[in-house]
């Protein structure tokens, strides 16, 4: 089994996105599990900032050598920033999946929904119990 | 392979009697010329007075400049580089890579098709719109539907076409359904022609046996449902068994059902779309009948219907017309509910020609063997490969299966380099990463065109291959070696793609 790095400082979504806190917003990306299955990253759709996006929803496409997948939004609110170097370097999101990777940021609509995402070790779990 | 290459390369043999071929620009020289005229005997006349400002150029357009060997040479070098079914398997899943027969080329050749001009009129041309109607009807009987338009260009655009039909269904009877259904073990193309036609697209997550449950779209399918679109056999080539009643929740509450017909090849006389309750399908005639696929193209996607969609159909549409002196064959442009024209013509009818000529050599036994022998094959792949790489859903598969890098986890190998690996021993690859619920799929449809030793050959090699991964997993992850060209760097090309030179 291979090993993934799941920082305690981020909560995890089912869909293989991390969520961290920052003042008001909420900073999303992908995990390291869903690079490591994806692949070599080659490109990533972003929606516009100002965009609503509602918990579960697609909100953009990322697409690595071997497919393509959607991204799908965590937390309801509205998208206040994205990251617009992610045009020209994709691979970012393989090099640092948690820093440079980062993909957009989210004002939520409400705090509940941040409660309901899971912890490193239950994502671990969660992805343990997908591979089996 | 360490011995000095004699001379530049791209002049001569790589190895052996292997070429390897610059651009044709690249082997352009000044002034060199492929062709003669004779002396102008009539008046020379400026192009820049006869034709309007602006069409005529002031430089000369930058093309090759070569002689008639050095064309001729160029791209028959580049011709030898291609993989095809007259060379060896070319097990691309969901593709249906059979053999074309070359009776289908002979019948395409003679005068009467080859040489039909697309706006001749129809009373010049009714052997050619004879076939049309009897393809029509023989590709109806064939799928259980009622009509059938030629025109699609392809299966993607069949599948626009038949979407279009569904969305004008509803809108004629003043519903609005804004949603298409569609299974994760669909094609990957139907969420894109639902899309296309401005419809939501809705997953519909398939069992753990790798089918879809009457449960899954029975708590999906409401008034907002347009349709579902099915695959049968799905992409993990399984027989979706619950079909009927899946269509009869669909049909109960007011949707209809699309079938792609990219997998007919495991249904040929065994059962037919149109009774198992699809409302309006696609064929692949560059599948399942035998018509060059790929670049040997173009494609042909003729869309069959149930009479419930008939009125939609694109125009012109051929009749068949009775009379004293026989039949005569006319296109019928008074449809007032037609979704329109879909091909400048009639359709890519040279591909006509060869299904027809295909469904007629085989006959309705013939047909019905395909399947078969295509059904076999796929499953003999599946007994004999079971111990060497990981499969999914292990269960009896219809004219494809799908394997996965499971096992092979431990050694690094994945499934991209098994497919590399697969080169060196002279095959083209599967589709390899589809369907996308598979991690690592490897989808391998072997078609009735395969012998059983040839099935054999292809066996041990994909032995061979999870053997090394285990033993010498190096070479499988820098395979192709014996290629002209080793592996290529696929991420750089696809973030930094040089489009031109």
């Amino acid at each position: 089994m291979a090993e993934y790095n799941l920082p305690d400082s981020v909560r995890y979504s089912r869909e293989d996105e991390w969520t961290r806190v920052e003042g008001d917003h909420v900073v999303i990306g992908i995990t390291d599990y869903a690079q490591q299955q994806l692949g070599d990253i080659v490109f990533v759709e972003l929606p516009e900032p100002g965009t609503q996006v509602a918990a579960g929803d697609p909100f953009g496409v990322i697409e690595s050598v071997k497919t393509v997948s959607d991204l799908f939004a965590p937390i309801t609110g509205e998208i206040v920033t994205i990251n617009t170097d992610l045009a020209e370097t994709p691979e970012a999101v393989n090099d640092d999946c948690y820093g440079d990777g980062w993909m957009l940021t989210i004002q939520p609509a409400s705090s509940d929904e941040l409660q309901g995402l899971l912890s490193a070790q239950d994502y671990a779990q969660h992805i343990k119990d997908r591979e089996e | 392979m360490s011995a000095e290459r004699p001379g530049p390369a791209p002049e001569n043999a790589v190895r052996g009697l292997a070429y390897e071929e610059p651009l044709s620009i690249e082997r352009s020289r000044p002034g060199r010329i492929g062709w003669s005229l004779p002396e102008l005997d009539v008046p020379a006349v400026d192009p820049a007075d006869v034709w309007p400002e602006g069409s005529v150029r002031s430089e000369p357009a930058e093309l090759p400049e070569l002689s008639e060997v050095e064309v001729v040479r160029h791209f028959t070098r580049l011709s030898t580089w291609n993989a095809a079914v007259d060379l060896g398997l070319y097990p691309l899943g969901s593709c249906t890579m059979k053999y074309n027969p070359k009776i289908n080329e002979r019948a395409a050749r003679l005068d009467g098709f080859a040489g039909c001009h697309p706006m001749q009129p129809p009373s010049e041309a009714q052997g050619f719109l004879q076939l049309c109607w009897e393809l029509e009807q023989m590709l109806a009987e064939i799928s259980g539907m009622d009509r059938v338009t030629l025109q699609p260009a392809a299966g993607a655009q069949g599948e626009l076409a038949g979407v279009m039909m569904i969305r004008a269904y509803h809108e004629h009877r003043g519903e609005k359904r804004h949603k298409i259904l569609i299974p994760e073990s669909a094609h990957g193309t139907n969420p894109a022609s639902a899309a296309l036609n401005g419809y939501d697209v809705v997953p519909v997550p398939g069992g753990s046996d790798g089918v879809l449950h009457p449960e899954a779209v029975d708590a999906l399918m409401d008034e907002t449902v347009a349709g579902l679109m099915l695959t049968n056999p799905n992409t993990l080539g399984l027989f979706e068994e619950h079909i009927v009643a899946i269509a009869e929740i669909v049909h109960s509450r007011g949707g209809l059902i699309y079938g792609d017909g990219a997998n007919l090849n495991a249904l040929l006389g065994i059962a037919r779309p149109g009774d198992l309750g699809i409302d309006v399908m696609h064929f692949n005639l560059h599948k399942t009948f035998s018509t060059p696929h790929g670049g040997g193209g173009p494609g042909s996607g003729p869309v069959g219907v149930k009479n419930i969609l008939a009125t939609y159909l694109p125009t012109p549409v051929i009749q068949k017309v009775e009379g004293e002196e026989g039949d005569c064959f006319t296109l019928d442009h008074e449809f007032p509910h037609s979704i329109g024209r879909l091909h400048g013509n009639l359709g890519n009818l040279g591909m006509a020609v060869r299904a027809w000529t295909y469904i007629r050599s085989l006959g309705r036994e013939g047909l019905r063997r395909c399947s078969d022998m295509a059904v076999l094959n796929a499953n003999y792949l599946l007994a004999r490969l079971r111990e060497s790489y990981h499969v999914p859903f292990d269960r009896a598969v219809m004219h494809e299966v799908v394997f996965s890098d499971r096992n092979l986890a431990e050694t690094g190998v994945t499934t991209l380099d098994v497919a590399k690996r697969l080169i060196d021993h002279g095959y083209h690859p599967p589709t390899i990463y589809f369907p996308l619920i598979v991690h690592g799929a490897l989808m391998i449809e072997p078609t009735e065109s395969e012998s059983m030793e040839g099935l054999d050959r292809f066996v041990e090699s994909l032995e061979a291959i999870a053997r090394e991964a285990k033993e010498d997993p190096e070479t499988v992850k820098t395979a192709p070696h014996h290629t002209r060209h080793t592996r290529l760097d696929e991420t750089r090309a696809a973030r930094k793609p040089v489009l031109r030179w």
